[in-house]
């Protein structure tokens, strides 16, 4: 059984590298992070050679840790985590890569905390055991926010402590809410332990008015990292003043923290309460939809764009995921990683755009496409991947999941199409706006793509376009676990519904 | 019990040092002659029965035995982390033995069986923490705190006794058995002055352990008193207080605990809100974590009354968060003492000296409960007990607070990443460097390994 314990090595192999960094100083850290994630990177693809999708929880390992409260070390990798965890090792290379012109102070420190991260992530991803996994789930918070208050691009670090109390203020109602389908279940400390099994034993036995309490305190949690309306009032503002390798790391991967949390940890546990509620989170995450690609439309600055645009994605990720239907999680599980394949090549072109003309701004831009082909052609695929063109990746997604919300019920459906719509009208202006048009004098200068952008930007678009051609490979690792999942869920609705 | 004869006998010592002059050793004696303390404590392997001491005045049964390993342990910390302290100045032997004296009673108030006992013990702690807070003579602020915490500080005593002998008239008896088997043979017929006695008596502990209304005393002590001083009232006293807190209502007054649980809610919610939101408003470092301790006073409490209300009380999930706030709390204290020697600003200290400004950040997202840290685990378990007693809306309430109170923890957290600040060096010695080290392994260990089932065997429970 050597083989079960890459999980953990790809949850510790990381923690140790950020001591390492932080703790002896490196004379090139980029490359030292860079070296570490790229041997990530190669134990999931060998993982995902030897990954089978029909079984259940593979790569397993129970360790008892902390016995007196019941916490064990209970990783595992399964269908649904696998495809998050290959986005993460995927990304973060490609993360650390895109900032390979830029000179951090304390590079030790930053790419150590990117490290960290990444451990926390994978955690989160491959924990079957809720405790451990709300410990990850705080863990990843530390390192973001300091990565955004060193590196950020604000004095007074308010921007980064509303992101940080509102993150916590959620996570620690899903910790009382955890905790609290312990305590009415048995009257005391669970003695099978906090995983996974235990805990959908548990909350199914709820009787419906807890479970549909305790689904707020839980969904909250996860809505305010995806974000959904209305809890996605820190988002904008963070995505703005963070670095840009931080935006990334938020919006390409830890968003879909959230989404996930649903997914694993809200749908099953909580049948009633979901049957209860889960039409109302389904109908905020339309309206967050509608609402934030309006917001998209007026914006003047192409990074505040983005960030409206991803709280619109997610929206529908949001509510394919409430749908609780196979296609509409298999569309989600697509779709998270398209669009943190797409996100993340958004925010890098922008960062390109703004280190060579320094601006974001609409006003400044223009005629791009005149003096640098190679970086248009790039900004153009990854841009068609956002608005879902067929043959993109982000078609795959958004296909499954609108149609999972038609079938849920006609009208919201109409309703969440408009995100494709929407999105079309406002990265085609956002892109003729900052491209096309004539170049003024401070543009004519763009430099075409270097070698270190088109080593990041190409694999992007390249995956882009080989996923929307052929995501066969990719659905085929989620698709067993997601259809057990929704079979169970309907066998449990159909017992509580008389 | 032994331990007590060697830690007055090690007080004592301290005294003369200044005679036979061996005040270069001093501290390293001392802190030898606590740890040889703790070898005479009886080591429970199995149930923590034991059998009363000196005339039934003293009692080392199995949470006695772990309060006092703990007491003397975070004092063993504080010695290390005060060494400066103690020698600064004159006095050095005075100083020195006055704190032992606060840890003679400490393990009294954790140890009595008998109401003197109590009283004295408290005292003997309360009236060398008076002089302590005085010890920097020069300092107006000081002898201001000195001042106010003995008025206020005897106020509360006399509230002690009062309680004391009321309970007393009841139940003719000092003796905390007694007046346990009192209770229980008479549950009817309790006299109403039995009841004022209790009332009076939580009202002179509650003051100790400084919880909302009864805390006006502490920011101003707090902020007055030497910042070493200030760490061993925020610990050690705190442990004590606690402690002492929970022989009495957590065991003794258990059967009448529908009397005074309203009361004590009241107080957990106060000592909850208030502090928590005054701590925002705080401009100083030192006001700030004086609030902070009253806050997590509130925590505890919260753990506390809902366990009453489910009966036992078991003071494990205390003694841990008692620990895990304690080395926080050291570790915090630690880096303010050399950033005050160094013009006390905490303002880009991490590009002044980097690891200083990691413990510190370690120690402020452990009490901010943030996971992997030891505050994290504690609170865990104060929410998990409450929990167990159906204190939902307490819970939600605690979880607000511990929102809160990110938002003035981070304060120094953001000052300390400030990047115009000035950049000169902070310099410590390596005795110093260390000990934030060995606080940063504490902090994540006993976040990390929270397990708490070797010590519940030492107690029998």
């Amino acid at each position: 059984m050597s083989e079960a314990f890459l999980t953990v090595f790809l949850i510790l192999f990381p923690m140790f590298m950020f001591l390492l960094m932080v703790g002896m100083p490196h004379k090139n850290p980029k490359w030292l992070a860079l070296a570490g994630t790229v041997v990530e990177f190669a134990v999931s693809i060998y993982m995902w050679v030897n990954f089978d999708p029909a079984a259940d929880r593979q790569f397993a390992v129970r360790i008892p840790w902390a016995n007196s409260i019941g916490i064990t070390f209970n990783v595992g990798i399964d269908g649904i985590s696998f495809p998050l965890v290959l986005l993460t090792t995927t990304l973060i290379p490609l993360i650390i890569l895109s900032s390979s012109d830029k000179n951090f102070n304390r590079p030790s420190l930053f790419y150590g905390l990117v490290l960290l991260m990444q451990s926390a992530l994978i955690g989160v991803f491959t924990s079957f055991d809720v405790i451990l996994f709300y410990i990850f789930w705080e863990l990843a918070l530390i390192p973001i926010y300091l990565i955004c208050l060193i590196w950020g691009n604000e004095k007074e670090g308010k921007v980064t402590i509303k992101f940080f109390i509102y993150t916590l203020a959620g996570s620690l109602l899903m910790l009382v809410g955890i905790l609290y389908v312990y305590m009415s279940s048995d009257g005391g400390l669970a003695p099978a332990g906090f995983s996974l099994t235990t805990f959908y034993e548990l909350g199914k036995h709820l009787d419906p008015r807890t479970q549909g309490f305790v689904f707020w305190m839980m969904f909250v949690a996860f809505a305010i990292k995806m974000p959904v309306f209305p809890f996605h009032t820190w988002q904008p503002e963070t995505y703005t003043k963070a670095p840009t390798q931080g935006t990334m790391l938020l919006s390409a991967i830890m968003l879909k923290m959230g989404i996930y949390g649903v997914i694993r940890w809200l749908i099953p546990v909580l049948p009633a309460g979901v049957a209860e509620w889960g039409n109302t989170a389904l109908i905020l995450s339309v309206i967050g939809i509608v609402y934030a690609s309006c917001i998209a439309l007026v914006q003047t600055n192409l990074k505040t764009l983005v960030a409206y645009s991803s709280i619109a994605h997610v929206g529908l990720i949001s509510a394919g995921v409430f749908t609780q239907s196979v296609i509409g999680i298999q569309g989600a599980m697509i779709q998270m990683f398209s669009h943190g394949l797409i996100v993340f090549g958004l925010f890098y072109l922008i960062d390109i755009i703004q280190h060579k003309t320094g601006s974001a701004e609409f006003k400044d831009l223009g005629g791009i496409r005149n003096v640098a082909p190679k970086f248009t052609t790039a900004f153009v695929v990854i841009m068609l991947g956002s608005v879902a063109l067929p043959l993109t990746s982000g078609f795959v997604g958004e296909f499954l999941l609108i149609n999972s919300l038609v079938q849920y019920q006609v009208w919201i459906g109409a309703v969440a199409a408009l995100t494709i719509i929407l999105g079309a009208v406002y990265m085609l202006v956002a892109f003729q706006k900052s491209m096309s048009g004539e170049a003024q004098p401070h543009i004519a200068a763009f430099t075409d793509l270097s070698m270190g952008e088109k080593v990041v930007l190409y694999p992007v678009v390249i995956l882009i376009v080989i996923i929307g051609v052929y995501p066969g490979p990719l659905m085929a690792v989620s698709e067993p676990a997601v259809t057990a999942l929704v079979n169970s869920l309907s066998e449990l609705t159909s017992s509580i519904r008389p | 019990m032994n331990t007590l004869f060697v830690i007055a006998g090690v007080g004592v010592l301290a005294l003369v040092a200044e005679i036979i002059n061996f005040k270069r050793w001093l501290t390293i004696i001392v802190m030898l002659g606590l740890a040889g303390a703790l070898a005479f404590l009886p080591l429970y392997t199995d149930n923590g029965k034991s059998d009363p001491i000196f005339n039934a005045m003293l009692l080392f049964d199995g949470p006695a035995v772990v309060f006092t390993w703990l007491i003397v342990l975070i004092t063993l910390l504080w010695l290390w982390m005060s060494a400066g302290y103690l020698k600064e100045g004159t006095h050095q032997a005075d100083k020195t033995s006055l704190v032992i004296f606060v840890v003679l009673g400490a393990v009294i108030m954790a140890s009595f069986n008998n109401m003197a006992m109590l009283f004295l013990g408290l005292e003997i702690l309360s009236l060398s923490l008076y002089a302590l807070a005085g010890s920097k003579k020069d300092s107006l602020g000081s002898i201001e705190a000195a001042f106010k915490y003995f008025l206020m500080g005897s106020f509360a005593t006399g509230f002690l006794i009062f309680g004391i002998a009321l309970v007393y008239g009841a139940s003719h008896s000092f003796d905390l058995g007694h007046i346990f088997q009192y209770a229980v043979n008479n549950p009817d017929t309790l006299p109403g002055y039995f009841y004022a006695g209790v009332l009076l008596m939580m009202v002179g502990l509650v003051f100790k352990i400084s919880a909302v209304p009864f805390h006006f005393w502490a920011p101003d002590v707090y902020e007055g008193a030497p910042t070493a001083i200030t760490s061993l009232m925020a610990t050690v006293v705190k442990i004590a207080a606690i402690a002492a807190f929970w022989r009495i209502f957590g065991f003794i007054f258990g059967l009448t605990a529908p009397l005074w649980t309203p009361v004590m809610y009241g107080i957990v919610v106060l000592t909850l809100v208030i502090p928590n939101i005054t701590a925002i408003y705080q401009q100083k470092a030192k006001r700030m974590l004086a609030y902070s301790s009253i806050a997590h006073v509130g925590y505890i409490l919260l753990g506390f009354v809902a366990a009453v209300q489910r009966g036992f009380v078991n003071p494990l999930f205390i003694i841990f968060y008692l620990a895990a706030y304690s080395v926080s709390s050291l570790a915090a204290f630690s880096v303010l003492m050399k950033v005050e020697e160094n013009g006390g600003s905490f303002a880009g200290l991490y590009y002044r000296n980097k690891w200083m400004a990691v413990t510190m950040l370690v120690a402020l997202l452990s009490m901010a409960g943030i996971p992997p840290m030891a505050g994290f685990a504690a609170k865990y378990f104060v929410f998990m007990v409450a929990l167990a007693a159906g204190q939902l809306p307490l819970v939600l309430l605690a979880v607000v607070t511990s929102v809160i109170s990110v938002y003035y923890y981070f304060r120094i957290i953001i000052s300390m990443f400030d990047k115009d600040a000035p950049v000169e060096p902070v310099v410590i010695s390596w005795p110093a460097a260390i000990f934030h080290f060995v606080m940063l392994i504490l902090i994540i260990v006993l976040g990390l390994f929270p397990s708490i089932s070797p010590l519940s065997k030492i107690m029998g429970i």
